[in-house]
This record gives structure tokens, sequence and C-alpha cells, in this order.
């Protein structure tokens, strides 16, 4: 476990410019959260394409790179996921040097609790499938849970027990907007620009190949146009005419008052249905499931809430007098397979990158290295090769609702 | 917290109900006449409009019976309920 940091960085002025678009460009990213900003990034450094814009509609990295509750981790069942999680931390661990800026990658590791029989066989056959992918996964008793996180309760006498957990002891947390800002420092340093406030209301489409999009400042042509749009994204890939097999639902996270640190991982239960870390700062943060209707309302309801306090207090009997200082929601595309669409469309030259749904944030740097690759090569990297869009129709879906480990 | 209006037991809280979905999603009458692709987009894909949305609800901590929402996705304003078997009202 790393210490806590003495201070945090100072920022300077201005991370990038804000660039007013030119009326062409190579590269057209629809969305400035952290799946563009590492896209653009990995489009320059990997690839030498530079021509490249990414088009915001609010502020840079305000979405959900804004609201997520920061976990990062590989230990998925199926291989497919394993392999593009995997690459993603192992690009995390090395992050911090490559961007040259602080991100606060604290590997404290992660524990994923059992309550009944069916969630210790599910489990142990997870850890033994990360194994076998080269992810490093350990099953735990109750008592070796109490020895990595104290303030779990292991009492066999509470409504959902903790039979075990799964650890993955190099998962962690890093400080969200720094993994934007770092991202979007890097990739405007190369060349990128970063165009906020301007929402695309439309794509160009002639001859069954993407020209451009129109926004909110003019329209701009694109040789290609990337979408990277998470909750949003059925809406863009619609003008289009691209139907894509998502359903937008808020999900929503909270945090408490300052604490002293208590909580030194970061601990998740499918069955009673919370995942909790302590912030650098000292809050404590949590999140749930999705609210279950569709919406586009950055809100969700109060119900879910409490239900996730319920769970909290359950498995932490020492957070009873924490307060809740601040709930929040983002909207995420869920797919019904729990795994993301990332690759080619039926149209030429526009490419979609989406359905993360509720474990997005993880994945950034390795989906920006993958995305970037088959956006600059026009076919798909090996590792997002398995989430093409056609998966629906083959039927070679990635069921992850188990290690998605959010209930969809 | 939405507040729905069962048509059988008067305005409720959300959390006394089950969502549904998409309404209006009839399964194909002859599946095995049906293509790969068509068959996908039955069994997959599903409108995500930001805007009016026709959508099922279930009232499982009432009457237990299904029901049909109009409701604008960008707003979670309720625009109409009705029952399931009546045709999806216009919204003006």
């Amino acid at each position: 476990m790393n210490p806590l940091p003495d201070h945090l960085p100072d920022h300077p002025d201005r991370l990038w410019r804000s660039a007013e678009p030119k009326r062409s460009y190579d590269v057209v990213i629809v969305g400035g959260g952290g799946h563009g900003l590492a896209t653009a990034y990995y489009l320059a450094r990997n690839h030498g394409i530079t021509d490249v814009a990414v088009l915001e509609r609010g502020w840079l990295a305000g979405g959900n790179m804004a609201r997520n509750t920061t976990i990062i981790r590989s230990n998925y069942l199926w291989d497919e996921s394993a392999g593009i999680y995997e690459h993603a931390l192992k690009l995390w661990e090395g992050l911090e040097e490559d961007l040259g800026y602080p991100l606060l990658f604290s590997q404290r590791g992660v524990l994923n609790l059992a309550h009944s029989p069916q969630d210790v066989r599910e489990s142990v056959r997870r850890v033994n499938a990360n194994r076998l992918n080269g992810v490093d996964a350990e099953w735990l008793t109750p008592e070796q849970v109490k020895e990595v996180c104290p303030i779990v309760e292991i009492s066999p006498d509470v409504r959902y027990p903790v039979l075990g957990a799964t650890f993955q002891p190099r998962a962690g947390i890093a400080k969200h907007d720094y993994v934007a800002w770092g991202f979007a420092r890097a990739a405007a340093d190369l060349g990128v620009d970063m165009i906020e406030h301007c929402e695309v209301t439309g794509l160009d489409v002639r001859d069954g190949r993407v020209t451009g999009v129109r926004t909110t400042r003019g329209p701009i042509a694109a040789k290609k146009v990337a979408l990277a749009a998470a909750g949003h994204s059925s809406v863009v890939a619609g003008f289009a005419g691209v139907a894509l097999p998502l359903q937008s639902h808020p999900l929503q996270a909270l945090v408490s008052e300052l604490l002293e640190p208590v909580h030194p991982t970061v601990v998740m239960s499918n069955a009673v249905h919370v995942y909790v870390s302590q912030a650098h700062k000292g809050e404590l943060v949590m999140g749930a499931g999705i609210d279950a209707a569709n919406s586009y309302r950055q809100r969700g309801a109060f119900h879910i809430i409490e239900r996730q306090m319920a769970a909290a207090l359950e498995l932490f009997p020492i957070f009873a007098r924490a307060h809740v200082l601040r709930t929040w929601g983002g909207v995420v595309d869920v797919t019904p397979d729990a795994s993301p669409v990332v690759g080619l469309t039926p149209v030429e030259d526009l490419y979609v990158n989406c359905g993360w749904g509720t474990g997005g944030f993880k994945a950034t740097p390795g989906v920006g290295w993958c995305y970037a690759h088959t956006v600059a090569t026009g076919e798909p990297h090996p590792l997002n090769a398995p989430f093409s869009l056609d998966r629906f129709t083959t039927g070679r879906l990635v069921d992850e609702h188990g290690a998605a480990a959010v209930a969809h | 917290m939405l507040l729905i209006s069962c048509p059988w037991c008067g305005p409720r809280d959300e959390a006394e109900f089950h969502y549904g979905g998409q309404a209006h999603v009839a399964h194909p009458e002859d599946p095995a006449a049906l293509s790969d692709e068509e068959w996908a987009r039955y069994l997959f894909f599903r409108d995500n409009p930001k805007g009016l949305f026709a959508e099922r609800w279930s009232h499982t901590a009432g009457c237990r019976r299904w029901f049909n929402i109009v409701r604008d996705t960008a707003t979670n304003e309720i625009h109409a309920v009705y029952r399931v078997g009546e045709p999806r009202p216009v919204i003006t």
C-alpha cells in the first residue's frame, strides 16, 4: 500500500489551450472524456497522427470522467476482457512517468466479497481464470479479508456474511481529474486541438462514408470520425443511422465528509451491492448499481442511495456516524452482455467506442491505446477485436455481468 | 425518484415498481424465418432515445400488473400512462 502523499501537486495555470475549430482534420474525436483524450494522445504518440480534434459539448472531462469512483482493476473473468483490462493496468503502472504528470495512482488492491456458496464458487473460478491470464489474483478467507481491510465486518451473524473474497493486489485507484488533464496536456503538446463547448449535432455521410461532423460551432470536415461519447453514444451514432445495442442509465455515486484514513484498500460487493474506497483527502467514495429506468438525466433516485448505505453499514459498521456529503450521477451506456463495443461501424471511416457502461474509467489508457490503433489503421486492434459490433449477430458475446461488479 | 401513476392503484413511488424497458416490441411471428441480423436486432437492440420513450412498468409492490408509460428520458417527465394493448398515445 502506498503512503498518502504529503501534499497535492500544484496546478499550472494552463494545461492545454482551448482551440478554435479548424475547417477540417484527419481525425475528429467526438467526446472529450477520458477515452477520447487517451485516444487522441495515443493517435499522436503511437501513430504520429496529430491533425486531430477532440470535440466536447461541455468542458473537457466534465462528464463521467468527473463522476466515476476511480477504481482500477483487471480481474475480469473472460480472456477477452482480461486482455484489454490487463493491458490497461500495465499502462496505468507506467502512466505517470509516460505523461509526466502526477495521477495519484495507488495500487492498494481490490477485494471482491463473496456472500453465498455460489459467490464463493464463482469467485474461486474467477481467481483461477485470472491467473491463467497472468492477472494477479488470490482467494482470501474471511480472516484474511480482515487482515487486508480491518474495518470489514466478518461476523457470521449478519444477513450477508462475508464468506471470503477475491483479492487483486495490483488494483487500486487514481485521481480521475488528473488522469484527464494529464492526457489532455500531453495530447495538446503533440498538436491535438481541444475544442470545448462544441456539441456535435449531425454526421455527414456520403456514399456510405463519413465525411465530417456538424457542430454548434459550424461544420468540420474529417477523414475519420471516432465516437467516444459514453452515455450519448446512441444519439451521436444515430446521426449516421447506426444503431447500437445500448441503453443509457443514470449511475450514482457519493462521498462522505473527510475522515481520518480507515480504509486501506478498495472493497466491492455484488450481493449487498456497494463499492467503497477512501480517497487521498479522506472522503469515503461509494458507488452502487444503475438506476433501473433509462434516462439521460445526470441524477438518480434516492432509494438507490438508501439501499447502498444500508449495504455499506452492513459491511462497515464503523461508517454508522459518517455523513453523506454529496451524491451525483452520470449517464452510462449499458450493453446486453456488460462488455464494451469498440471498433468499426457499417459506415466507413466512422468508429465507435461505447458500451463501457459502469466500468469505463479503469480501461482509459488501454482503450485509448487500442482505439487509436483501430482508427489509425482501419483494423481492430487484436485486444478490441472481440468487442466488435457484429458479436451480437454472431452470438460471440463476452458476458461479464459477474465480473462487472455493478448491477445492470 | 419518479412518481408513477399506476392505472389501477394511483400515484406511487418509483421504488414500488419494476422496470421493463421498451414497450411495443413484438416477438417475431416466425423466428426461424429471420436472418441472424434480424434476430440480433430483436434480441439485443432497443431504442435508446434522448426524449420521448414508450416503456413498460410493473407495479410489483402493489397490484403486480404491467402497464405502459410515455416518458421523456431527457427530463424524466411522464407524459402518458396507458394499459397494455392500448396504442401508444400521440404526445403533442
